[in-house]
Formats: structure tokens, C-alpha cells, sequence
């Protein structure tokens, strides 16, 4: 039941980012997408009842095999947000110097591309 | 035996080290930059005819990470170091005339050259990802290098939908971990031939091919093309254009169809159609165009589409005619982008209406883009012309002789639009034209005619590699990818492993 | 807040800040040195070190960070850290055999839950807490530069520190 809930996240983000004008918006709509994939990614090592991935004196190795969650998909969420954080940084930039450019954020005012 | 590491850790290290030393010592970056590049294209082309399988810090395969080396990576290296190398040879004086530093430009190329790499050799699902990024990455901040508004408006949109496109192909790797439990592509496609594809695995497999169909700049998802690749610095364009699309589109969507989830008729057609329509509409958009870089961008969209025809054939005949098309295209648009470059360079302008008389007053860049413009329309002794006849042979050997009839008036249409660039830039002169502004021009400096030359010299030999004996680069992709799964799987994860499977199911 | 005093913020915050600089930078270092026993590692010590920074920009303003850490030293760390993580990872390479191989290991044979055991993954881990840590740092404060200003009844946004020259440029 959880899984389409991120699913239905990840349409929201999609949303905000292709149908709003506004360039903080469209980093938003952008940022919950990739927020509700690593939700996902999270959930998927997710256990019931299970225990922290990290063996410590008091844990033997059949406990922490039978009840820790998958650690691997941790790990995985932790790169996807450091690319994340590169990604949203020079978003921000870019979205910066287009406001010094045009004075504004609405994407519909952009238009010197057009010929 | 290369060590495979190295097509990643040294651009990465030359990449780092640049800012480091270029505060004191400014001819660095230059130097630095191009003898990586060369180094680089040195090893690649050491590669050929190998078939290597390197395990990241001794961890075998399903469990670490593994780069794996075979014949159509093999291709993809030496087509990014080749253009690379060259790029870097022309952005040595042209990049002088932008305001931003020279240390960052070659810093973000280098990381970029550093993802390509990553991203054709990685035997990983989520380690593609991650390489796809860092070469995103950096396109994006190089496409918006030169801060002006209109360089940031197209940096902005390639931003928005490639970072769309990433997350669906993050979504799609999470969703087959979730299935499988692996992210070894080879792990993964031993799985899938155990158990077979259910609902998640198909909705996965769309969502990569979405998430990389935008990256390769395919029909449905192009609009970002003809904005993004124009507006870059000319090197950048030629990399863009020649390498990029390339390396992160259609070398992954053919890994994925071929080796991981496997060719069937609709795939097969799926392919054949979007590939033709993205041929005509390329091209369509291209006539019409008076800029002449977004001119060559379109066609960029056009002969991708001839590649993904070739691919999506699925007959040896038609891969060869995609990885040979594959090859020539990198070396023709490079071309024709640095071709503008040069022109911009000079005349301080891309409107085909207000260029003109070129031929006389910068003879080698006219040359050269005669050469590239022959070859991309497919003029006999030129390479374009042996790559579209053999995907034109391979359609109407495969049963489909109307899609043949469809590239054929696709390059019918190329040459006229080339023939168009030609008139009004080189040999004629367009509406606007105007003698006094064209007084000074002169040909370009040393290294950027060299680079051209170079290119222009490739474009004309290198259809000879299609006779018997010297063809050692595309026979492997060929063999390679027309058996389907099975060698790739026992190549990586080992005869014995693939015997005993079963044992890490579910 | 008012944006014409350079003071930064209010007397409370710059007191709290004086005090907890220390400690929030200590924790950073310990959560990088500590990264393969307890959770932490590199990344989350090195953006817990770049916060020590960013909260000296907000409560004192841009020079009092800036004089801590120069931009000049930020980036040479910045570059530093990563081309000492490929050096770790090369060294792998020649003692290992492989890339990334675990080649302290051999010399240091690893017991279970003690500071020096895991190899190469601390200094891994070090290198990428010293990356994090200045590029972020340096990153918030590029993005920090710029403010919205009035000029004219029209709302502006100028920079006031880095590329103050492409400003001059006009457009095409």
C-alpha cells in the first residue's frame, strides 16, 4: 500500500515541475521527485521489526543476518542524494543569475531563445 | 591488458588537479587538458580487440561493482576520447574569447570525459546512474558557460528535463533492485531469464527507456536538443552532439534492449518507428532553420534517428550499419560544430542570413565543412554515404522497404539543408550580408585549423574500414550483441556461477 | 534583521555561536574519525563541519567566516580532498592489485570495534569529510553573495563580492 503512495509523490513532483511557471516551483516539483524515489529506495530494505544494519559486540552475525534491514539501499539513497545536492546547486545558481538576467522567475517571460 | 580504471581515475585526476595549480601557473589548464585527452585516446585505442571483465577492489562480480570491456564499449571509448582529444586540441585558442575561466572549462570537460567513460564501462546498474550524472553534471554548467541569457535559458531547460529523466531512470533501477535484489546488469539479465518478466520488470524497462530516450534526444523527448547543443561554447557542441547523446542515450538503451531485458518484435518495432520519425522531423526542423549551429543540432535528432533504425533492425547487418553510423555521425557533426565555431569565431555571428563569401577568405574551414557536409548527406566516397547504404540494405533485407524509402528521402532532404549552409555561408551569401563587416576576417589560428583538418581527413578514410580484415572494431560489436544475453552473462559473472543459478533468487 | 549594519545578527545568537562553534565543529570531526564504527562517515561529518561556517556567515556576517576560511584555501582543500581519495583508491592499484582494494588490511590486520581497523576506509572517509566540508562551505557562500535590492521602485538582485566584473558585461 505504501509503494503507490511514493509512486503518487513522485506524479506530484512531476506535476509541480512541468506545469508550473515558476522557476522556484519547478526546483520544488524537481526536488520532491527525486525526495520520493529515495523514499522508495528506502522502503524497499525496510523490515518489520528489524534492527540497524551495524554489528556491534552485543549483536551475533545470525541475529543481525535474520533481522537488520538491507543495508544496500541505504547506501545507494545516501549517493542519490549527494547528486541530488550537486543537482539542486546548480539549479539554484542557474535560477539566480536567469532572475539577474530578466528580473524575474516566471519561465514564461524567458523568451529570447525564440526566434 | 589496459587496467580499466584508468579511463576513469585519470580524467577525474587531471580534472582536480587543474584548479589546484592554474592559480599560479596559467598556461596549465591548457596543457594539462590536452595531454590527458591524448593520453586518454592513446589508451583507448589500446583497447581494441579486447575483452576484459575488471572487478572494483577484487570483489567479484554479482557482488561488487565490475567494468566490463567488450567490443561495442570498446567502440564508445575510442569515439569519446577521439572527439574529446580533438575538442580539446580546438578549445585551445577558441575559449579565449569567453569572459569565465579557462581552469573551470577544462575542469568540468575533463569531468565530463570522466562520466562517458564510467558510463560505457561500469557493469552496474546504479553505478550508470551515477556516472550518467557526473557527466549531466557537468554538461549543464558548460552549456550555460558563457552566462549570457539566452546560454542560461537553454542551460535551464536541458536542466529541468534531463533531471526529470534522471529520476525516472533512478525510479527504474530502484524498481528492479526491488524485484531482484542485484544491480549487476549481467546478474540482473540471468535473473530475468530464470523468472521471466512480470508487470514491474515491463514498467521498469518503460521507464528506462523514457529516462533514456530524453537523454538520447529521441522524438517524443527532443525539445531540449536544438536549444541546449547551439547555445554551448563550439567544442562543447562538437562533444555534445558527437559524444554525449551518444554515450548516455543510445549506447545504454542498447545495452539495456540487447543485453539485459533482450530483443523482441516489439521492442524491434518500437525502435524502427520512433527512429524514423525522429529522422523525418529532425530533418524537417532543419530546413527551416537560420542559425547555423541550431541547424546542425537538428540534424543531430535527424541522424540519431538512423542510428536507432539500425539498431532497432536487430539484424547483424542493421547493428553494423547503427555502430558504423554511430562512429561517422561523432565524426562528421564534430566537425561541422567546430566548423561554426570557427565561423562565430571570426565573424562574431551563426545568422546563415547575415554570413557570406567564406570560401575565399578562411579556405580551410570551407574545405572542411564540404567534406563534413558531403559526408553527412551521404555522398559516395564519404563515410555518412557507407553507413546509411548498409542501414538502407539492412531495412530492406529485414522486410522493411519502406522505411528504407523513408531514410532515403531523409538524406535527400539532408543535402538539401547542407546544400543551404553551403550557399549562403561559404559559396554565396545570404539576405542581410554586408561587405564591410566581413573586411578583416581571416582563416582561424594554428590548432583550430589542425583539429579540422584532422577531422576532415578521418571523415574521408574512414569508410575504407568497412573492407574485410580491417574492420577489428565493428566485428565485435556485431558478435557481441547479436547473440543476445548469454555471452555477456557467462563473460561476467563466470561458466560456473551460471551453471549453479538459482541460488540467489529472490 | 537590518541588512545595513555588517554586524550580522542579534547579540543572543552571536554569544550562542561563539559557544557552539567548537563543539559543532568537533562533532563533525568526530562523526568523519568515527564513520566506519557508528553511523556517520564522511559526507554527514563533512556537511556537519560546513554548517560550523555557515552558521558563523549568518551570525557574524560573510568576513568573519571568510577570514576562517579563505575562498582561496577552500577550493585547493575542496580539489585536495577528492584527489587524495583517488590517491587511496590508486594506491589500491599497486599494493592490491585492483582499484578501491582495501590494501591497508594486509599490514593492519582488522580487529573487530577499534578506532584503527578498517583499513583505508577512515582515511577514505577523511578525505571525503575535508571535500564536503569546504565545497559546501563554498557553495553557500556563492550562492549567500547576492541580495534583492531596490533601485528605482524595481526590485533588483546584484551581487555584492564574486564576479562583480561579469556584471559590467551586457548582454548580446
Amino acid at each position: 500500500m505504501i509503494y503507490p503512495l511514493c509512486f503518487l509523490l513522485f506524479l506530484i513532483g512531476l506535476y509541480g515541475a512541468t506545469c508550473k511557471k515558476n522557476i522556484v516551483k519547478i526546483i520544488l516539483g524537481l526536488l520532491i521527485m527525486e525526495y520520493s524515489v529515495n523514499l522508495f529506495l528506502i522502503l524497499l530494505g525496510w523490515k518489520k521489526n528489524g534492527i540497524a544494519p551495524i554489528i556491534d559486540q552485543s549483536t551475533s552475525h545470525e541475529v543481525f543476518i535474520a533481522q537488520s534491514v538491507d543495508p544496500l539501499p541505504q547506501a545507494l539513497v545516501l549517493t542519490s542524494i549527494v547528486i541530488g545536492l550537486g543537482v539542486l546547486s546548480l539549479m539554484v545558481a542557474i535560477s539566480i543569475r536567469l532572475y539577474q538576467r530578466y528580473g524575474t522567475f516566471d519561465i514564461t517571460e524567458m523568451n529570447k531563445l525564440k526566434h | 591488458m589496459t587496467n580499466l580504471s584508468v579511463f576513469i581515475s585519470v580524467p577525474l585526476v587531471a580534472a582536480f588537479f587543474i584548479p589546484v595549480v592554474s592559480r599560479k601557473v596559467k598556461w596549465f589548464p591548457d596543457v594539462c587538458g590536452i595531454l590527458t585527452t591524448f593520453l586518454l585516446l592513446l589508451l583507448s585505442l589500446q583497447t581494441m580487440n579486447q575483452e576484459t571483465v575488471y572487478s572494483m577492489g577484487n570483489w567479484p562480480a554479482p557482488y561488487g561493482i565490475v567494468l566490463v570491456l567488450d567490443g561495442f564499449s570498446c567502440l564508445l571509448l575510442i569515439v569519446i576520447n577521439l572527439i574529446g582529444f580533438i575538442s580539446t586540441l580546438f578549445s585551445f585558442e577558441y575559449i579565449e574569447r569567453f569572459y569565465t575561466s579557462k581552469l573551470r572549462y577544462y575542469s568540468l570537460f575533463l569531468l565530463m570525459l570522466a562520466g562517458m567513460n564510467g558510463v560505457v564501462l561500469t557493469g552496474d546498474l546504479f553505478n550508470l546512474y551515477v556516472f550518467l550524472e557526473i557527466a549531466s553534471i557537468a554538461s549543464y554548467a558548460l552549456v550555460g558557460f558563457g552566462c549570457y541569457s539566452r546560454e542560461l535559458e537553454a542551460s535551464f531547460k536541458y536542466l529541468v528535463m534531463s533531471t526529470i529523466a534522471s529520476s525516472f531512470i533512478l525510479l527504474g533501477v530502484a524498481l528492479i533492485y526491488g524485484r531482484f535484489a542485484s544491480l549487476n546488469i549481467a546478474h540482473i539479465a540471468l535473473l530475468i531469464k530464470q523468472y521471466g518478466m512480470n508487470e514491474t520488470m515491463v514498467f521498469s524497462f518503460v521507464l528506462l527507456l523514457v529516462g533514456f530516450g530524453v537523454k538520447a534526444a529521441i522524438v517524443p523527448f527532443h525539445a531540449w536538443l536544438p536549444d541546449a547543443h547551439p547555445s554551448a561554447p563550439a567544442p562543447i557542441s562538437a562533444m555534445l552532439s558527437g559524444v554525449v547523446i551518444k554515450a548516455l542515450g543510445i549506447y545504454v538503451i542498447v545495452r539495456l534492449v540487447y543485453n539485459l531485458f533482450g530483443m523482441t518484435p516489439l521492442i524491434s518495432n518500437l525502435l524502427i518507428y520512433s527512429g524514423v520519425i525522429s529522422m523525418m522531423i529532425g530533418v524537417l526542423m532543419a530546413l527551416g532553420q537560420w542559425d547555423f549551429k541550431r541547424l546542425l543540432a537538428c540534424h543531430s535528432i535527424s541522424q540519431m534517428g538512423y542510428i536507432v533504425l539500425g539498431f532497432g533492425l536487430g539484424t547483424p547487418l542493421g547493428i553494423l550499419g547503427g555502430a558504423f553510423h554511430l562512429f561517422n555521425h561523432s565524426l562528421f557533426k564534430s566537425l561541422l560544430f567546430l566548423n561554426s565555431g570557427s565561423v562565430e569565431y571570426e565573424t562574431e555571428t551563426r545568422n546563415l542570413e547575415k554570413l557570406g563569401c567564406l570560401s575565399q577568405k578562411m579556405p580551410v574551414t570551407s574545405a572542411t565543412s564540404l567534406i563534413a557536409s558531403l559526408s553527412i548527406s551521404g555522398i559516395p566516397p564519404f563515410n555518412g554515404f557507407w553507413s546509411k547504404l548498409i542501414i538502407i540494405i539492412a531495412a530492406v533485407q529485414a522486410g522493411k522497404p519502406v522505411f528504407a524509402l523513408w531514410a532515403v528521402i531523409g538524406s535527400i532532404l539532408t543535402l538539401a539543408s547542407f546544400s543551404k549552409i553551403q550557399r549562403y555561408a561559404f559559396f554565396g551569401h545570404g539576405r542581410h550580408f554586408d561587405e564591410s563587416t566581413h573586411k578583416n576576417i581571416k582563416e582561424v589560428p594554428g590548432l583550430m585549423k589542425m583539429s579540422m583538418i584532422i577531422l576532415a581527413i578521418l571523415c574521408t578514410i574512414t569508410g575504407l574500414l568497412l573492407i574485410n580484415g580491417t574492420n577489428g572494431i565493428f566485428s565485435p560489436v556485431v558478435n557481441d550483441l547479436t547473440q543476445g544475453p548469454v555471452p555477456y552473462i557467462e563473460k561476467i559473472l563466470g561458466y560456473e556461477f551460471t551453471n549453479i543459478s538459482g541460488l540467489f533468487g529472490n | 534583521m537590518n541588512r545595513e549594519k555588517k554586524t550580522g545578527m542579534s547579540l543572543i545568537v552571536q554569544t550562542v555561536t561563539r559557544w557552539l562553534k567548537g563543539f559543532i565543529f568537533m562533532f563533525g570531526i568526530y562523526l568523519a574519525f568515527y564513520g566506519h564504527l557508528t553511523p556517520g562517515g564522511g559526507f554527514s561529518g563533512g556537511v556537519v563541519i560546513a554548517t560550523t561556517f555557515v552558521l558563523l556567515t549568518l551570525a557574524f556576517g560573510r568576513e568573519r567566516s571568510l577570514s576562517k576560511l579563505g575562498k582561496v584555501l577552500a577550493s585547493v582543500l575542496d580539489c585536495s580532498g577528492a584527489l587524495l581519495f583517488l590517491l587511496i583508491a590508486t594506491l589500491g592499484i599497486l599494493f592490491g592489485g585492483a582499484f578501491f582494494v582495501n590494501f591497508l588490511e594486509k599490514w593492519f590486520p582488522s580487529v573487530n570495534f577499534r578506532l584503527f581497523s578498517a583499513g583505508t576506509i577512515p582515511l577514505s572517509n577523511i578525505s571525503i569529510a575535508i571535500k564536503v566540508g569546504a565545497s559546501l562551505f563554498m557553495v553557500f557562500i556563492i550562492l549567500a553573495v547576492r541580495r534583492v535590492v531596490e533601485v528605482g521602485g524595481r526590485r533588483k538582485l546584484i551581487s555584492t563580492e564574486f564576479f562583480e566584473t561579469s556584471e559590467k558585461r551586457k548582454d548580446k
